[in-house]
Order: structure tokens, then sequence, then C-alpha cells
């Protein structure tokens, strides 16, 4: 039975619950779909979660790959398709427990470098699972600044190999998934030389080990990289090459070939393959980001109208903590970040899809924008997400801190998105970069792509608001916003053009400039999120109650990144001391609003219990009894421990002759 | 590996600085000869075999609890054995053996024994001192509930008096009653002092504590009617078998009460303690520690941090050159320098509460209470604002670690796990800011009403004085100089004043609309949050900047007095809405300001690796490979993955059980 204190929260909802995940998921159809997917994975015994919290890494390990190799039977049982409707939803239904997530790089690598005989070759093979594959970028000295790899690739131009070769320590292979224990193959990237002459980084298909009994191929060495806060089922690798040989054909060389006489040969445009790496970043947001933050939420606000803890008024019963205003402070703004971000992310889909036709078309005028937009993007919305998901274990108390609750793993396991494709401040900085060009360009009176034409109407001047209903307006806090990102990318340029003017370097000047113009990036993406959660907002439609919601959450969020980012809207006085305390009048009596529509907003994001997988967050709230019938399935509890025969005991006893 | 040089870009870090890091290393322990005697405890422990075991990292979690216990027993002989008594050495050589980590004896040693002094009669100690001393009965303090923590009127566990037999029958009486959390008590204890709500006479007298025996004697099985066990995994804590106990109808002698204040008669006749305050010195105690460990927890992660900033080289600042360290990059700086500030000032804030909390707790041993409720709502807060801002901070620190960091060999996820429930135990953070937030709004009303008040308060005194002038207070402007700590503490005072004050008046409107007070106290609380974090920073910087003066050599003096700096500006480039919306700063100031800690960037640069290497950990103590004080990094990476328990086999059994049949499947 549910839990009355959950139940009750669910009839005062002021909108349709089931209309609104039918929004989030596209229609209704596609909420059929995702449940018909998440209900075949979930009633199959092997796809299980259950005992996740209790196992150690080998076990992890071993229950991924035991996944993927079962997830090919089921999908050829189900009838899924790669390129069918269904196959978006398994990943999210796994909750991404399952190996060879690299093997689909691996694929996608050689089909988008890779020539069509090379295609021809690998493809099938990676397919039917003949060999599993990987993808081996980041070395140990270096991330996501790609030149500085050190990995090296010799063209012998008398036996048509390539010699690959990790000439020192920090060039070894590091992090790459499934590389540690799983692959036989894998994409290495590598500096070319061919006859003394260093092309730059190329990929190269590498075998690793043995197909017949897995053992490591001759000159190979590679091994798991250990335990790291997350991703125990995933075995990221190392991997060190002396004098590995490869067939020259083993270079991925649509856009690049050694020819045999040793011809470099640079040809077509590589603009496709930079577009679809951009791509990557944006793809992630959705499972890897969105849905852990929307999990978090679910767990943490349902749990807060469970736990009852000291009272409001005397003489009544305790206080559900959601009725603290402390607490709604802490959890209804990542709720709103959670909505803002889902729009955004489907504001962004649509773009990279309009994006992809145009460079098909052969018109690549748009790349430049989209690149700032996924580098930014990225940055901002996992950043944000991963606070977001802190506040939500911190607003747990004590039991947030159980493996139990869920949130520990959710949280180490999107704080690593902050660092994965492409390190957050460097690529703010990217997303600086174009934002000064543009603003430049603005500022001379040039044509600017269709996001940043707003930094050429600079308008001056002050917010209008009168009174604290004012700042419900979203054209009063959209403005705002603009204004502040405006005023930020201004200075920033300012700043850089004084010093440069001044007789400091370039690059220098860049250099102490870079905190400012991280900042300004940031603004950027802020104010597009909020322009654009308004607009969907107001093409909403206005039945079942949904739109008045949304638009609830929409100036929740608007106004929360004002209220904790006073200083940049009061700095040159566009918003003014007083009306900054109405900011704060209107952002806390939303709390109060928002507060009653908080499970069924949750609820509207519709996970199942085994995904949540969390003995705080259950649809059914019974949360203490979950607890302790959890920790009592902990192999603390059940095995032995040799601690009390070995150490314990003498301890307790012969004590006082020692002591 | 052991042979191997230093790092050639730590060498010249080091060489460089304008200071001597020993100097400071004895400002932080409290003089040279405390460095000295932390030094040799510390040897005391490094060369001993019997604390050496396996890298902790790749053990199961019952390996972990296991070295954890075996450590503990031998902690607990040597101790004794070489004589080391004085608290402060006890927690050198037990950080020591357990590498900052918790242990199950934790409770025991931090917690049974203490209550057993403080609150047990003298026929209670004769039965139960000398045993647990000689850890005949290992115990544990089991307070929070499944159900309950922080509130603790709300607990449910009852303790309902039997004058027939003279006994106490203790019950679990619900799901949410069940003690949970406790340290120790899965495991490894066969006793625990247990808070009831005291049932006598039909009549509820509150939480009492209780000796209540759980294991039996001999054979460790758990007693009738007792049900004790772990709670299961958790982010962090893995050595500790915290745990769960549910008690139906368990039966202990009367005389099992700890009767030193309250007391119940044979007759079942209820005598009231005297005093409630003196629970606050302990809790003030406590929080004092926490503070502390905020402090080092995010000293830790700082070093770890600045040194693989120092090492690790990327990209390009210049075209053509070699790649630069990435403690190079202004971004990287301006993400570590103000942490590294902020260790220092926690470290400062932390030894202040440790010695007022000395000083006056000779008053207290004689019944003086009167500075104890500013020290208590003072410590609430601190314990707050410093284990908020070092847990983000430590996180900071592993992500300016890019990849690496997620890694546990850079030892920061573990530092992250041990130290983030910090901000729920002892007080959980917001209830503690609103504890700090009540005795501001009571002090702003005493002055209000043309009482004076003292203290770290005493700037609310200067409100009435301003009284007659119909703006805020700071809007009186406060002449700010940038480059002087003093000046900014004053910035920060009025600040202070300005959100109190603010808070306050909100409070009063409330009040004013509604009925009832708890209502309006809820309906404030953000800006309550706000105020008691305000007051609590400007105490820091009030603290940092008096510090300054205390520090006699002049290189040192120097270096500190650019942390203090930037410490305080920082804080208000953070905040400056605040200091704008007050009229303290202008828009052109705040703009200086963020100019100023840019600049201080750079200054504070070329000492960063001093500034860590001061904090002295021993690369045991550290247990990271990122952050090894010879720096060299990736080379001990490799030998720490070799290590990993995915890597015992050359070819793992998931390849015959599972690759295999699939490739031959398909």
């Amino acid at each position: 039975s549910v839990n009355p204190d959950l139940a009750s929260e669910r009839q005062t909802a002021s909108f349709s619950v089931e209309k609104l995940t039918a929004q989030l998921d596209g229609g209704v159809e596609q909420t059929r779909i995702r449940r018909a997917v998440v209900e075949a994975i979930e009633s199959d015994p092997v796809f299980s979660r259950e005992n996740q919290y209790f196992q150690s890494q080998n076990e992890r390990y071993e229950a991924a790959v035991r996944k993927a190799v079962h997830l090919q039977k089921k999908m050829h049982e189900m009838g899924w398709t790669e390129n069918g409707p269904e196959f978006k939803y398994i990943y999210r239904a796994l909750s991404g427990d399952v190996a060879f997530l690299l093997h689909r790089i691996f694929m996608r690598s050689i089909s988008v470098l890779g020539s069509d005989k090379q295609i021809a070759k690998w493809i099938p093979l990676a397919t039917q699972y003949q060999l599993i594959g990987s993808y081996a970028q980041t070395e140990l000295g270096h991330g996501t600044y790609l030149q500085g790899l050190e990995t090296t690739a010799v063209f012998d131009i008398t036996t048509q190999e390539f010699i690959l070769n990790t000439p020192k320590i920090s060039a070894m292979k590091w992090w790459p998934g499934d590389m540690g224990r799983s692959a036989t193959h894998t994409v290495v990237f590598a500096q070319l030389y061919v006859q003394g002459k260093c092309y730059g980084v190329h990929p190269f298909i590498v075998q690793i080990r043995s197909l017949q009994d897995h053992s490591l191929c001759p000159g190979i060495t590679a091994g798991d990289i250990g335990p790291k806060m997350n991703f125990e089922h995933i075995d990221n690798g190392y991997l060190m090459m002396q004098n590995v040989r490869v067939p020259r054909e083993n270079m991925l060389n649509k856009f690049c070939e050694v020819q045999p006489d040793g011809t470099y040969v640079r040809r077509g445009s590589q603009k496709i393959n930079y577009f679809t790496m951009t791509t990557v970043r944006i793809s992630l947001l959705s499972d890897e980001v969105l849905t852990p933050l929307m999990k978090a939420c679910t767990i943490a606000i349902r749990y807060s109208v469970v736990r009852r803890q000291s009272k409001l008024k005397p003489g009544e019963e305790e206080a559900k903590i959601l009725d603290y205003q402390t607490q709604q402070e802490k959890l209804l703004p990542q709720l709103a970040a959670a909505y803002a971000f889902h729009f955004i992310n489907d504001y962004l889909q649509e773009l990279f899809n309009r994006g992809y036709r145009e460079i098909q078309r052969k018109n690549f005028d748009t790349l430049p924008e989209l690149h700032a937009f996924s580098s930014g993007f990225k940055a901002m919305v996992t950043q944000h997400c991963t606070s977001a998901v802190e506040i939500c274990l911190r607003a747990c108390g004590g039991h947030g801190y159980s493996l139990l609750s869920g949130l520990p793993s959710l949280y180490t396991k999107i704080l690593a998105s902050c660092i994965y494709e492409g390190e957050n401040t460097v690529l703010l900085l990217q997303t600086a970069r174009f934002l000064i060009k543009c603003f430049m360009a603005a500022s001379a009176g040039q044509p600017v792509p269709p996001s940043v034409t707003y930094l050429a109407a600079v308008k001056p001047g002050k917010c209008p608001a009168k009174n604290k209903l004012d700042f419900l307006s979203p054209d009063i806090y959209t403005e705002a916003y603009q204004h502040m990102a405006v005023r930020l990318i201004s200075s920033a340029a300012a700043k850089l053009q004084d010093l440069i003017q001044s007789g400091v370097k370039k690059h220098d000047a860049w250099n102490q400039c870079t905190v400012q113009l991280a900042q300004a990036a940031k603004a950027h993406c802020h104010y597009i999120t909020v322009k654009n959660f308004a607009e969907t907002v107001e093409k909403l439609e206005t039945k079942a109650g949904i739109q008045k919601i949304m638009k609830h959450l929409c100036d929740l969020f608007a106004l929360h990144g004002i209220f904790s980012n006073s200083g940049v809207f009061l700095h040159d006085g566009y918003i003014s001391g007083v009306q900054m305390d109405m900011v704060t009048a209107s952002y806390l009596d939303l709390l109060a609003v928002i507060r009653k529509d908080a499970v069924p907003l949750v609820d509207a994001f519709d996970f199942t219990d085994k995904s949540l997988n969390s003995a705080l967050g259950s649809y059914d709230g019974q949360v203490y009894h979950r607890l302790y019938e959890w920790a009592q399935k902990s192999p603390t509890n059940k095995q032995m421990s040799p601690a009390y025969e070995r150490y314990l005991k003498p301890l307790l006893h012969n004590r006082p002759s020692k002591l | 590996a052991a042979t191997m040089p230093m790092n050639a870009d730590l060498r010249r870090e080091r060489a460089a600085a304008t200071f001597q890091p020993e100097l400071l290393t004895h400002i932080l322990d409290g003089g040279a000869e405390r460095t000295r005697r932390r030094k040799e405890i510390e040897a005391l422990v490094i060369n001993d075999p019997d604390f050496h075991h396996e890298d902790l990292n790749f053990l199961s979690r019952s390996q972990r609890y296991e070295q954890a216990v075996r450590k503990s027993s031998l902690m607990v002989m040597k101790l004794r054995e070489y004589g080391i008594a004085d608290p402060e050495e006890i927690y050198w050589f037990k950080s020591f053996v357990h590498r900052g980590r918790p242990e199950p004896l934790d409770l025991h040693l931090g917690m049974f024994l203490p209550t057993l002094l403080t609150q047990a009669t003298p026929e209670q100690q004769d039965r139960f001192f000398m045993p647990a001393w000689n850890l005949e009965i290992i115990g544990t303090y089991a307070q929070t509930e499944m159900g309950h923590g922080t509130h603790l009127r709300g607990l449910e566990t009852t303790a309902t008096y039997d004058p027939a037999t003279q006994e106490f029958i203790l019950n679990s009486p619900t799901v949410t009653s069940i003690k949970w959390w406790p340290g120790g008590l899965g495991k490894t204890s066969n006793h625990a002092i247990v808070l009831a709500q005291l049932y006598t006479q039909g009549q509820c007298k509150g939480l009492h504590a209780f000796i209540v025996p759980i294991r039996q004697l001999g054979t460790h099985e758990p007693l009738p009617g007792i049900t004790v066990g772990d709670i299961g995994p958790k982010f962090g804590y893995d050595e500790m078998d915290n745990g769960y106990l549910k008690m139906d109808n368990f039966r202990i002698p009367r005389e099992n009460m700890l009767m030193k204040y309250a007391k119940v008669e044979p007759d079942g006749t209820y005598v009231k303690p005297l005093s409630d305050k003196l629970t606050y010195g302990t809790m003030v105690f406590i929080r004092s520690l926490i503070v502390g460990d905020s402090a080092r927890s995010l000293s830790r992660a700082c070093t770890i941090a600045i040194r693989y900033s120092a090492v690790r080289h990327q990209s390009e600042l210049k075209p053509g050159e070699p790649e630069p360290q990435i403690l190079d990059y202004q971004t990287q700086q301006y993400k570590l320098f103000p942490l590294l500030a902020t260790a220092y000032a926690f470290h400062f804030v932390g030894a202040y509460i440790k010695n007022t909390y000395h000083r006056i707790s000779g008053d207290i041993n004689e019944g003086d209470l009167s500075e104890l409720p500013e020290l208590h709502a003072l410590t609430a807060g601190l314990k707050a604002f410093t284990s908020w801002t070092a847990n983000a901070g430590i996180e900071e620190c592993r992500m300016a670690c890019g990849g690496h960091g997620y890694s546990r060999c850079s030892g920061i996820p573990d530092i992250y796990v041990t130290f983030t429930p910090s901000c729920t135990y002892e007080g959980e953070n917001t209830v503690m800011m609103l504890q700090t937030a009540r005795f501001l709004v009571k002090s702003y009303t005493q002055v209000s009403s043309g009482q004076q008040v003292t203290g770290m308060v005493s700037y609310l005194n200067e409100l009435s004085r301003q009284r007659i002038q119909p703006q805020h207070v700071a809007a009186r402007a406060v002449t700010v100089w940038i480059n002087d700590p003093v000046s900014l503490v004053e910035a920060y005072k009025a600040r202070a004043a300005r959100l109190v004050e603010a808070a306050a008046k909100n409070l009063q409107a409330e009040l004013n609309h509604r009925k009832s007070k708890e209502d309006a106290w809820n309906r404030t609380s953000v800006d309550l949050v706000r105020a008691s974090e305000a007051h609590c920073h400007y105490v820091i910087v009030k603290l940092f900047t008096a510090k300054l003066s205390e520090i006699s050599n002049a290189a040192v003096r120097a270096v500190m007095t650019e942390l203090c700096l930037l410490y305080a500006l920082y804080g208000i480039s953070k905040n400056t809405g605040d200091f704008l919306q007050a009229g303290i700063l202008t828009d052109a100031q705040v703009t200086q300001v963020t100019q100023r800690v840019k600049e201080l960037l750079a200054v504070i640069r070329p000492n960063a690796v001093a500034l860590v290497d001061s904090f002295d950990f021993h690369d045991v103590h550290l247990g990271s490979v990122l952050g090894r004080y010879d720096g060299n990094v990736y080379e001990n990476m490799f030998e720490w993955a070799k290590k990993s328990p995915l890597n015992k086999t050359e070819v793992h059994e998931s390849f015959h059980k599972h690759l295999k049949p699939m490739q031959a499947k398909l």
C-alpha cells in the first residue's frame, strides 16, 4: 500500500501527470514504446540490479558482460533493431549498467573515419561480436588537449606496416572503456610519422588480445586501471605498445591515407567528422545527465514528504520536511532545472538535426555556432546537474549517505560527465572564443549567427519592474538575463582589447581574462536556457494544467538564477536593490506554490522502482521498511566476518594482562 | 620507484618559494615543539610493520572492516604501551594508524568511555568503566534512529520502568524507532548506551541514557530480545560497521540507567537533573573538532590538487612553447588558490574555537555557564559553514584534477566520501544555521530594546545608534580599502549587520501578518540562513586577519597576508550582490575587487606548492598517487593499477563464462 503521506500529495495535483509524461516523451506513442521496453527489460532477471550495491568491482564487471551478451539475445527475441524506435530506450532501461558501450564507439569511429573497404571488412565482424572493440584516445598525460598525445605510429615502407609505440609512461593509453579486460581490438590515436615527418594524430585499428584464448598479443601490455568513484562495471583500461606492427590498411583512411610509397594524402572535408564529435556532447545530455538528475529529484522529493521531522506548530504532528522553506529552497530549484534542461535538450537536438541536414547539403556555415552550442551547453548543463544531484543527496540527510538510497551512485556517475567528452573549463573557453568573435563582428555591424544576434542589440536602460509580480513576467526576466549576458561578454571583450592595446601579448591577455570569459560563456548559456524555457511554455497546450505549472517552474528557474547571482544583475544597476528584494519575495512565494505539485512533478518523470533502485524513492513511499529489509540483505549481515574470531575475540578476552 | 628522484617541476617550485614551509607548519601545529612531537608519533606508526597493509582501495568492505578492527586492537595496545595519553596525541596516533578514516572503535573510545565518565554514578563507573577500559566491554552510543536524527525530541525508543522487578523494559515500538547509523553497533560492540524516552509512573520524562548489553560475552551472539546488524554499504565509511538495533521487551536492571544527574528511585519516583546546559559543553567540543576536520580535509585535497597541477602539463599558453604546467592557467589558479586560502582560514578558526573552549571549560566546571550560549550558537554556525565549504571545496579540487581525480588512486574520492557526512552528523547543517540565526535574532531584539550585547555579535550594538536614520544600517558608508584586511573585516561586518537586520525585520513582518511564531520562522528561514552565513563569514575573516599580527616571521606573514586578502576578496566577489545591495561597495569597487583577486592569484602562484607542503601531510597519510611529495605521478599510477583486483589474472574469468560462448553462438 502507498504511504498515506505520499498518497495525499498525489490527490491534489493541479495537472494531469500522464499528460505531462507524454509531453516529456514527445507523444503518447513514445511513452507506450518506452514503457514496453522498460517492462521487457525489467521483467528479465538477467538484467536485475537488485544486489548491485553489494557487489565488488569484479562482480559488477562480470554482471555487465553477462548483460551485454544477453542483450543481443533479448533484442533478437523482441525484434528490436539498432534503427528501431525502441533502441534509444534500452540504455535508459538498463540504467547504463551494461558492458560494450565502447564497442559501439569503435564501430561508429570506423563508420565515420573508415573507407568503404574498411567498413566492409570490420563492421560485420564487430556486429557479429567476432571481435570486441574499444576506442583508445586518452593517455595518462593527455586528455582534452588531443594534439598533445604522445603515442607514435611510424610507417615502415619496407613492410608496408605501421609500427606503434608508447615511447614513455605518460603516453600510455589510460581510461578507455572495455579495454582493461574485454576488448580484442581498439582504435588507437597516435602521432603519424612518415619518413621522419610528423603528420599529427591519426586513428589505427590495433588488435590487442588473441581471438583464440584472449591472451595479450605480443608487444601489448594492457589491464584495468583500478577502482574509480563509479563505473565499477566498466573495465577502463591501460595500454602500452612496444613495436606493435599493423598493416598499412589499418589506418582509418577515409580522410587521410598513407600510400604504399609513403605519400601522405588528405582528401575530402573532415568537417562532417568534426561535426560528429561535436554531436556526442549533446547526445550524452539526455541519458547521462538529465536522467540522473530527474532520478535524484524523484528520490529526494518523495523522501521529503515521507520523512517527518520536528514540529512546525506546537501540538501538531511532526511536519513533512518538504514543508520547511529551507528544504524547498534546496530541492525545488533543482526540479525546475531538470525541466529547464529537458527543454533545452529538446531544442539542441532539433538544432543539431537541422544542422546535420545542412551539412549533408555541404553547407558548413552553421558549424561554428553548433560547436559553440555543444561546448557551452555540455559544460553548463553537466556542471549544473552535477551540483543539483549533490544537493539532492545532501538534502536526504544521513539516509542519503547510504548506498541503498541510490543517490551516491547517481552522483558519482553524473560527475564524471563534467570531465569526459571535453573538460568543462576548456569547453566554456571555446564557447567564449566564439562569443567574443561574434561580439566584435556585431559591434562592427557585421552579420552574426542567429543565436547571438542579441549581442548587436545592446540597449542601455534599467529593469522596468515595479512590483514583485512584474518579476513573474517572462519578458522582464528574460530581458534581465539578456542584459547580463551582453554586459559580461562585452566587458570581457573590452578587457581583452585593453590588455592587447597596452602591449600584452594576445595569448597572455587571453589567459588573464579566462576567469571572466568562462563566466561570460556560462551567462550566455543561462540566458538561452531561460529564454527557451519561456518560449516553450508559451507553446504548451493550455489544457490539463500543464502550461500553468510549467510557467511556475520557468519563473522559479529564472528567479532562482537571479537570486543566487544577484551581484551580476545588480552590478551596473540594471536591477536595483529594491527590485532585488522583489525578486527574492517572488522567488520565495513560488517555492510555496510549486511545493503543492512537487510529487506529481517527479511522478511525471515516470521512473519505475526498479530503475530508481532506491530504498528512499520508491513509488509507494514505504521508506523505512524497505531500508530495513534491504540492509538485512547486506553481505555484512549474511556472511560471518572473520574479524570476530581473528581480532575481536582475542580483544574481548585475555585483555587485562596485555593492557 | 622508491629511489626515483624528485620530479623536476616540484623541485623548481620548492626552490622558488619566498618563505620556509617549516615555520608555517609550526604555526599550524601550535609551536615547533608540537610539530616535533607530532612527527615523532607519526614515525612510531609508519615504522611499525604491524600497521602496514594492502592498499584499501583494492579490498572489499568486509576486508576493510577486518583490517580496521585489526589495527584498532593493535592501536589500543600500543597507545598504552607507549604511554600516550594526551587527547591530541591520541588523535594524531589514531588518524595516522587509520589514515584519516573512521574505525570501529571510534564510538567506544570517543563516546562510550567519555559518557561513562561524565554521566555514570561512581557505582556504575565501578561496574562498567574498567571492563570497558580493558575492552571486555566494547560499547557504542545509540542515539540516531531510522526516523529521527538531529531532532532528538522525536526519538521513539522507550524505556519503561517496572517497579515490580526494578527493571527498565526497552522497546523499539515502530520501524522508525529502530536505532540506525551508530558506528561500531553492527558487528563490533557488545554494549550500547541507548537513548530512549523514559516512562515511569505512567509519565514520559523525556530522553535518558541507558547502558544496554546487546551481545553475549564470550560468543558475541546477539542476546534474546535484541536484533542487531550492519546497515549495509554507504558512500564511504567502509571500515565502520554502522548498525541497527531493535529491542523487544528487553529488560535491564534499574542501575543501568546513567544516573549521575537524573534518577529513577526504586519505587519509580523520578528525580530531575539540575541543569541541561551542561550538554552544550560536549556539543561545542565535538563541533570544534568538525571545524578542524574541515580544515584538514580541505588541506589534504588542496595538497593533492596543487602538487598535481604543478606536475601536469597540458596544451599551450604561448604558441610554439612547451606545454605549460596547468597551474599556470588562470582558471586553474582561480579554482584552487581561494580554496587554499580557505583551508588556512579554517585552521585558524578551528584553533580559535578549541582554545576558547579550553579557556572557558574551567569556568564551566565551576558552574559559570555565561559564555556558553554564545559559543554554542557560534560553533553551530561555524560547523555548518566550514563543513559545507570544505565539502564543496574537496569536490572542486577533485574536478581540478580532471579525469585522474576520478580514479581512487587520486585519494580525493576517499577524502570526499569520508568528509561529506559531517554536513549531516552532529547536527544537520541547515538546522545548525538556524540555531545560530536564533541567537542572532535574539541579540538583535535585545539591541532593539536598548540592551547592549557582547562578543562576536557586538556589531549589532551599532544598529541602535543608527536607528534615527531611515535607510539600511550599512548604507552609512564604510570606507573600504580593498588592500587592507582590517578594512575588509569592517565590510563583512556591515554585510552581516545588514542581513541580520533584514532577516529580523522580515521575521517581524511575517509575525505581524500571521498568527503563529513557527510559521513566521519557517517563512523567513531562507533569509535567516543567509544572515547566519554572513555572520560566520565575518567571524572567519576577522579571525584570519587577527592571526596575521601573531606571525613573527616577516616572510611567512607576508604570504599569509596575501592569502588572507585573497580569502576576503574572493568571498566578496562571490557575494557581490550582498555588498552592492547594501551599498557597502560601489560598482567600481566591485570591479576592483574582482581584478585584485586575479592579481593575487599571480602573486600567490610561486608559493603555491610551498603553501601546501606546509600542511606537512606524510605521503602515507595523504594516500594519493597524484599528490605524492616527489611528484612521480605517472609511474606510480601504473604501479598502482597493476594491483587492481580486475588484474589478478591475465584473462578474466568472464571471458570463458560469457564472451567465448557468445562468439561461438553468433
